[in-house]
């Protein structure tokens, strides 16, 4: 056990080092920049009196470094600042509106990863037979689409058209019951699933492929076993830990693709939090929202990588 | 040597030279002007007149279409160009002088990587004023990291042949070795990649303009104008659902032809990549 824990740990300190890279880039990426930031949030016709209160509230007359200490701090406490535009904390809004986005982002996952793996085996089953290119050509068809694209085109026809789901997620109640929660985000969680499913088959496929080619699997064949219990027994075993990777990437990926998502179905998520500010130009709230964005990527970053290491017997030697 | 074409490409093909037939001849081709209004109805049906109807006040949809085509191509184009000259020059440069530079390019690549594209570019326009160049910079440089690893994989295979060792021995500065011996030879594979950079460049723009942070109204592009007709989708009017298969039309073409690249160029190696 002692190599593993030793390797799992310096695995999880790496991480924890990468977010607090990230937080540094995210906030130099919004305090050093050229030009003034209180002339930036205010436009031209700001009054200068206007501008030096932004810029006494935002903290711009103390140093860069001293400022980055007191938001870092600041965030390690779990208090993330106020709102600019709004004045109030910044903690409340996000607390219900990160509930809702995972709400949404757990539901879509639910329904998308067994479904990418179950397609996944089957494209490899009927490799370059008529399955396997449906699957081909519908994942490049998806992959191609932004998310908006098919958010709109599933909300005009099964929403508008055919009245089989609300067309929106306005409707959205987080204290209502579970079904009627679920009635409300069916298409926001078709789209997503939809999204992530495209990558999740074409990367599960690539990754069974890729085990399907070894030598083993050829003796197993030539043995006369069925091609299913080949799957089963010898495939399947040394295709977990890829597969697994290729599901916390893309469940990374699905935390974003929720950003566009929420603002198709005007969802009251974090995403339509952060777009809806970034607009605003309200910096402690995009720079709370960003490092909450990486913490959760860099978070299932490192899951995927913990659970290669622990299902990959080699990887847990390393050279 | 015969080129056969499978079908798939040669419908890429032709459905790209088609897009940037539009994007080039946008003027021409456009019946009206893209910020002219030409009806005093909104979002009419589609007519003789207006072909594919009019917007949400009562411009041509065809005509700002045509020029959402040519804005987001244009835009792209550039992205996609800024990223591969950035990307690769790096990307060859950490291969050819390995030790200090290659650290510390690639950890700060690493890090570039590890926040999501997306959020990561709406952090920057919650400061910067949202401007053509803003936009271009922010993409084609996000989008560069991508092409410096795979310059740079590609890169530290060549750097061992031996020419490039009679290069360095010849005492040839790094702009030679990297523009004369290494860049001829990591082409096919950058050229296979591009098209898959570009179809991200359009995504990308569309995404941030249909979250009002790309091109401002009253200029179009595709995305944008998916923005302003979204409204209509909720009373039954499909204005918004043209520029968003127009995106993933454009998309699905430039994907076909990098396929056929991708394919060929690994075939041309003799195996898979």
């Amino acid at each position: 056990m002692g190599p593993i824990a030793r390797l799992l740990a310096q695995r999880i300190s790496l991480g924890l080092l990468l977010l607090f890279l990230v937080s540094i880039v995210i906030f130099v990426g919004t305090s050093i920049l050229p030009g003034d930031v209180a002339q930036q949030i205010l436009g031209q016709s700001a009054t200068p009196e206007a501008l030096a209160n932004l810029r006494e509230e935002l903290g711009v007359n103390e140093p860069a470094v001293t400022r980055y200490f007191n938001w870092l701090g600041g965030i390690l406490t779990g208090d993330l600042g106020t709102a600019l535009t709004s004045g109030q904390s910044i903690n409340e809004a996000i607390g219900k509106r990160l509930t809702n986005t995972l709400f949404l982002a757990i539901c879509a996952a639910v329904i998308a990863v067994p479904l990418a793996i179950f397609l996944g085996l089957l494209a490899v089953r009927y490799q370059e037979r008529w399955p396997d290119k449906l699957i081909s050509a519908s994942t490049l068809t998806t992959i191609s689409m932004p998310e908006f694209v098919i958010g709109y085109i599933m909300m005009f026809i099964f929403g508008v058209q055919l009245r089989w789901f609300s067309p929106t997620a306005v409707g959205y109640r987080p204290d209502a019951d579970f079904f009627t929660r679920l009635e409300s985000i069916a298409l926001p969680v078709a789209v997503l699933t939809l999204v992530v499913l495209a990558h999740m088959m074409r990367m599960t496929r690539a990754a069974i492929l890729n085990v399907m080619q070894s030598a083993y699997i050829e003796t197993a064949e030539l043995k006369g076993m069925s091609s299913f219990s080949v799957i089963r027994k010898h495939a399947f075993p040394n295709a977990i830990s890829p597969v697994v990777n290729v599901v916390m990437l893309n469940l990374a990926y699905l935390v974003v693709g929720v950003v566009v998502v929420e603002v198709v179905f005007v969802y009251p998520g974090m995403g339509q939090y952060l777009v809806d500010h970034v607009t605003k130009r309200d910096l402690p709230v995009v720079q709370a929202c960003g490092i909450i964005f990486a913490a959760i990527y860099i978070g299932l970053n490192l899951v995927a990588d913990v659970v290669s290491i622990l299902t990959n017997p080699r990887l847990r030697h390393p050279k | 040597m015969n080129i056969r074409i499978p079908f798939a490409a040669l419908l890429g093909l032709f459905f790209t030279g088609l897009f940037f037939f539009v994007a080039i001849f946008a003027p021409l081709l456009a019946p009206y002007g893209y910020d002219q209004v030409v009806s005093n109805g909104f979002w009419e049906p589609a007519s003789a007149e207006y072909w594919l109807g009019t917007d949400g006040i009562g411009r041509d949809l065809l005509s700002r279409i045509i020029y959402g085509i040519r804005t987001t191509i244009w835009i792209a184009t550039l992205a996609t160009l800024l990223s591969f000259f950035t990307g690769s020059v790096l990307g060859f440069l950490a291969a050819v002088s390995g030790g200090w530079v290659d650290q510390l390019l690639s950890r700060f690549v690493d890090l570039m990587m590890s926040i999501p594209s997306l959020i990561f570019a709406l952090v920057i326009l919650s400061i910067t004023p949202i401007s053509i160049t803003v936009l271009i910079l922010v993409i084609g440089l996000l989008d560069s990291t991508r092409v410096y690893r795979l310059a740079r994989a590609v890169a530290v295979d060549i750097t061992v042949m031996e020419y490039v060792e009679a290069a360095k021995l010849r005492g040839e500065k790094y702009a030679w070795i990297i523009f004369r011996e290494i860049l001829p030879n990591a082409l096919s594979p950058l050229v296979a990649e591009m098209g898959l950079r570009f179809i991200f460049s359009v995504l990308f723009i569309s995404t941030l303009s249909f979250l009002g942070l790309g091109i401002q109204p009253p200029q179009a592009d595709l995305g944008g104008i998916v923005r302003e007709n979204a409204e209509g989708l909720t009373y039954g009017i499909g204005a918004a659902l043209y520029p968003a298969i127009t995106i993933a039309l454009l998309a699905i073409s430039v994907n076909l032809v990098a396929d056929w690249i991708l394919a060929r160029t690994t075939s041309l190696k003799g195996g898979r990549g």
